[in-house]
């Protein structure tokens, strides 16, 4: 059994699955010479011309440019230059349609022929003194891509590190029409082995395979002729058959090796090259020719002169057919390629690229119009056609369903877009307008994925480092915290110290106020003596509250002796009660009247004293059981404790009668001399500071709910209290009937006044406030009043 | 008695069991529902925050916990499609009322722009450069088209502009270009 290589050697020849058989009409051009096109006057130059990144532009408008001068610079691997095909000016950088079949608006750079085609300078490299390195700038700078069609930067592919088993140097040009590297093979066979010399030195391969399609004989003739002196480069011939020139089919073809899916050649030892762009490495590297011109076969039945032309890259489209004699019919079709896999140009002011091998302007006859779509009747001729072996029937299928999954199981990326499907369809579906489609849309959600994945990435960058950020920022702050602490230690100190300063002085003053203990010692007395007073007094009514409380029962049973001590005990409770009150709203003065006055009441008449206390409670009641339900249960349950709340209840009931009193007697008075004749009342009694007080609390209340009718009850229950109480008090104190006739304008206009004051506050807050809300308010009032 | 025999070895049993699933759940636990990683992969990542939640991530959770599937204008129905596929929930139609079918980017009209940089703090993804004081400029390529700088923008130069098509981005029209075969 031969190895591979020997079986290579023999001339073995394989085949592939599929492949059509159409007419291939390239006599019309093949056995013609190439003809050079003449200077066009705008020469249009894409800035990309390749499959890859455009280069960075490196001239301006209105700058003169030399012949093989660069236009661009390649500024990264994926990047080839272009260059000026001829001496001129630059007119302009616009954007001109694409030789694309989307026809889309690219940058290019408008040249203007100056018509003197002045070379720049040329350094051919001697290519047994260069580096490989050498070789490979060169390539690269001389703006060479794959001249096959897809344009894949040729020095990637001649750079491969990877090991090479076979160099394969595609001249098979299977396409129907196009002659364009027949006619290159035949021109210039020895250039274009001296290119792959290059290559090889590159390389290294073991082999060089060179396939031809049989029915090329001169150029096969050719190079034949130019390789003898080779050993290891074999010409192969092989069958017509269309897509023999398709890189995975002609690999097959010749090494029986199948390219797996999404691999490329190199995966299995193999790198292809066109002859073309064997021939432009061979004009770059020996001539230092940049790549400015390719040979592209100009055909189709409208043209007189069908042939091969050297055009210059850039040269629009027009000018070749007008060179070839067109003859433009209606509806004229003109299309860019072969016609398996070229477009169809919407503007004949297409340039020429790099890739460009044929224009093509059939007449209708020649290249009918496609009649219209059928359905598909799964008769299975487009799966034999397949050179893939890929189930178009599937691929249409899912195709119109835009089912991407389903498409890339069955492998809709293998598919070369040879058009044999399509060619064999007995419905004439477009299929591979549908696969592209297809892929154009995967393309498209691949591409969203990838964005969407570095947006992804990006965001959460994002946020990783504001977060960061914000913990430097804390940390920060602590440290700085951990500094201020740190300084402080010192700042404690100082003020221990002040304090332990402070701490002696106080005790020093301490010790000197010990020497006037004396004076101390008396006040402590009189303190303690006070206290035990109270303390009696509080024994005393308790005692008369319990006789109280029997005498309100039964009145009459009560004895002369024992009423004499309540009296005296409840004259005493008054007394405190008063002193407490006007003790929580005076000065040091009233003190000093209050000190005084348990012995005022004593000096009166205990009896009357009783009785006022006995007809105040009395009517406190009635007040209390009138006033509200709230206030009852403290009236009714009168322990001894309630005595004071009683008092209070009085001298509440009073104030609101005196103040009702007041606000009708004297409304116009001016605020000055209530403020004095406040001062005066205090001065003068401490009851009369108490009652003041009191009503003017009452009179709050009251004017919170002025016009209400709710707050009837209270001043009901107030009138019934004044009158009695007013009765009951006149005998209580013997100063109040003088004092009463003097002060009362002066009480009642500090009553007024504060009244209105307090009225228009309470007004303001209390407009909607409810009966209950009312009540609940006078009876926390009342209570605070009796603490 | 084989009453009490049969319930001591299903009771045992079922001990045994317990004992060892509940081992499997610590020991073998998911870290991270998994459900929430393929609705965000599915998400279109533009953390234009137009669902209600602050990016992507936050609404993929939403999702995983109920809520609906209509909510990413910039997803469009094909996301909508996925989201209900995977959840095998139906697929609602869009809940805001225009479509984003147009993808944008942002564009600054550089003249205007004062450098104020409330655009780049509104950034999600970190898509515009500039200054204090400085004109900035946002990086197309970078840009999700998800409109948030627009708004902070205090001298409104910031327009949304369509990504221009590309040579590398068009889509094939079927109807105008036939595929020509020769006889």
């Amino acid at each position: 059994m031969p190895t591979l290589f020997q079986q290579i050697q023999a001339g073995t020849l394989w085949d592939f699955h599929g492949g059509i058989h159409p007419p291939v009409r390239k006599s019309q051009t093949s056995s013609k010479p190439v003809a050079q096109l003449p200077l066009p006057d705008r020469l249009y130059l894409p800035l990309r011309q390749h499959i890859g990144v455009a280069g960075r532009l490196i001239v301006a408008v209105g700058q003169r440019v030399l012949k093989g001068e660069a236009l661009t610079s390649a500024d990264n691997s994926m990047t080839v230059p272009v260059h000026a095909p001829t001496s001129g000016v630059i007119h302009s950088i616009s954007q001109h349609t694409s030789a694309h079949p989307s026809a889309l608006p690219e940058p290019v750079i408008v040249l203007v022929p100056d018509g003197k085609d002045e070379w720049r300078e040329r350094r051919p490299l001697n290519i047994a003194t260069s580096s490989r390195h050498q070789i490979l700038e060169r390539i690269q700078d001389s703006g060479i891509a794959g001249m096959g069609g897809a344009g894949f930067p040729t020095h990637l592919k001649a750079g491969m590190q990877q090991p090479v088993d076979y160099l394969i140097i595609n001249a098979v040009e299977c396409e129907p029409y196009i002659s364009a590297d027949d006619a290159l093979m035949q021109e210039a066979p020895t250039t274009i082995v001296k290119g792959i010399d290059i290559l090889c030195q590159l390389l290294n391969p073991k082999a060089v395979l060179i396939g031809i399609e049989a029915d090329k004989p001169i150029a096969i003739a050719a190079l034949k002729a130019a390789c003898s002196q080779r050993e290891h480069y074999y010409v192969r011939e092989v069958p017509v058959k269309y897509p023999s020139g398709g890189e995975k089919q002609l690999i097959q073809l010749l090494t029986n090796k199948e390219v797996p899916a999404g691999r490329r050649p190199a995966d299995i030892g193999i790198v292809m090259q066109n002859v073309g762009t064997a021939f432009a490495i061979a004009q770059a590297v020996l001539d230092d020719q940049p790549l400015i011109s390719r040979i592209v076969t100009v055909t189709g039945e409208t043209l007189r002169q069908p042939q091969n032309v050297l055009a210059l890259l850039g040269t629009p489209v027009s000018a070749l057919l007008d060179f070839c004699g067109f003859q433009s019919e209606a509806q004229q079709k003109v299309i860019m390629g072969g016609p398996m896999m070229g477009f169809t140009l919407p503007d004949l002011a297409v340039p020429i690229v790099k890739t460009t091998n044929c224009i093509l302007a059939p007449t209708r006859d020649e290249l009918p119009d496609n009649g219209p779509e059928l359905d598909c009747i799964r008769c299975g001729q487009c799966a034999d056609a397949c050179p893939a072996t890929l189930l178009p029937q599937q691929l249409l299928w899912y195709s119109k369903a835009r089912d991407p999954v389903k498409l890339q199981e069955y492998n809709l990326f293998d598919c070369i877009e040879c058009g044999a499907c399509a060619y064999v369809c007995p419905s004439e579906i477009p299929l591979v307008q549908y696969y592209r489609v297809a892929k154009a849309e995967i393309r498209e959600q691949q591409r969203e994925a990838l964005k969407a994945e570095q947006a992804k990435a990006r965001f959460e960058a994002r946020n990783a480092r504001l977060e960061q950020e914000k913990q430097q920022r804390l940390a920060r702050n602590q440290q700085l915290a951990a500094a201020r602490q740190q300084a402080q230690p010192n700042e404690n100190q100082a003020v221990a110290e002040a304090l332990a300063r402070v701490k002696a002085q106080q005790a020093e003053k301490a010790a000197l106020q010990a020497t006037d203990s004396a004076k101390d010692h008396q006040q402590i007395l009189a303190e303690r003596e006070l206290k035990k007073q109270q303390a009696r007094e509080y024994q005393a009514q308790k005692q008369a509250a319990a006789a109280a409380s029997v005498a309100d029962r039964t009145p009459a049973s009560t004895s002369d002796s024992s009423l004499d001590n309540k009296a005296a005990a409840v004259a005493a409770a008054i007394a405190r009660a008063k002193a407490r009150q006007a003790d929580a709203d005076s000065s040091p003065t009233v003190e000093q009247t209050s000190a005084a006055e348990p012995t005022t009441p004593e000096a009166a008449d205990p009896r009357q004293a009783a009785v006022a206390a006995a007809l105040a409670r009395a009517k406190a009641r009635q007040a209390g059981q009138t006033n509200s339900t709230m206030a009852e249960p403290s009236a009714i349950a009168a322990e001894p404790e309630q005595q004071d709340p009683r008092q209070a209840a009085i001298a509440a009931a009073l104030a609101r009668a005196k103040a009702k009193q007041s606000v009708t007697a004297t409304v116009e008075t001016t605020v000055t001399e209530p403020v004095a004749a406040d001062a005066v009342a205090m001065q003068e009694d401490p009851r009369k500071a108490a009652i003041a007080a009191a009503l003017a609390r009452a009179k709050a209340k009251q004017s919170a709910t002025p016009a209400q009718e709710t707050a009837i009850v209270k001043p009901a229950a107030a009138d019934i209290a004044v009158t009695t109480a007013q009765q009951s008090l006149a005998p209580d104190t013997g100063i109040q009937p003088d004092t009463a006739g003097n002060d009362d304008p002066r009480k009642a206009a500090v009553a007024a006044a504060l009244a209105r004051a307090k009225a228009r506050k309470a007004q303001q807050s209390t407009e909607h406030q409810t009966t209950e809300q009312q009540l609940s308010e006078q009876r926390d009032s009342e209570e605070s009043k009796t603490e | 008695m084989t009453l009490f025999n049969a319930l001591l070895a299903l009771g045992t049993l079922a001990l045994i069991f317990g004992a060892l699933l509940g081992y499997a759940a610590i020991r073998f636990k998911v870290e991270s529902d998994p459900l929430v990683e393929q609705i965000d992969d599915i998400l279109p990542q533009t953390q234009c925050g137009q669902c209600g939640y602050p990016g992507c991530r936050p609404y993929a959770e939403a999702i995983a916990n109920g809520d609906d599937i209509n909510k990413c204008p910039p997803g469009g129905e094909a996301t909508i499609k996925k989201l209900a596929e995977l959840l095998g929930v139906e697929a609602k139609p869009l809940n805001a009322a225009q479509e984003v079918a147009i993808k944008r980017v942002a564009f600054i009209r550089e003249d205007e722009c004062i450098g104020c940089t409330k655009c780049i703090q509104a950034c999600p993804v970190d898509a515009i450069v500039g200054a204090s004081k400085q004109m900035h400029t946002v990086i197309a390529d970078e840009c999700t088209g998800c409109d948030l700088c627009v708004e902070p923008c205090p001298v409104d130069c910031i327009d949304m502009i369509p990504v221009a098509d590309s040579v590398e981005r068009w889509k094939w029209d079927l109807q105008a270009i036939p595929v020509k075969m020769v006889e």
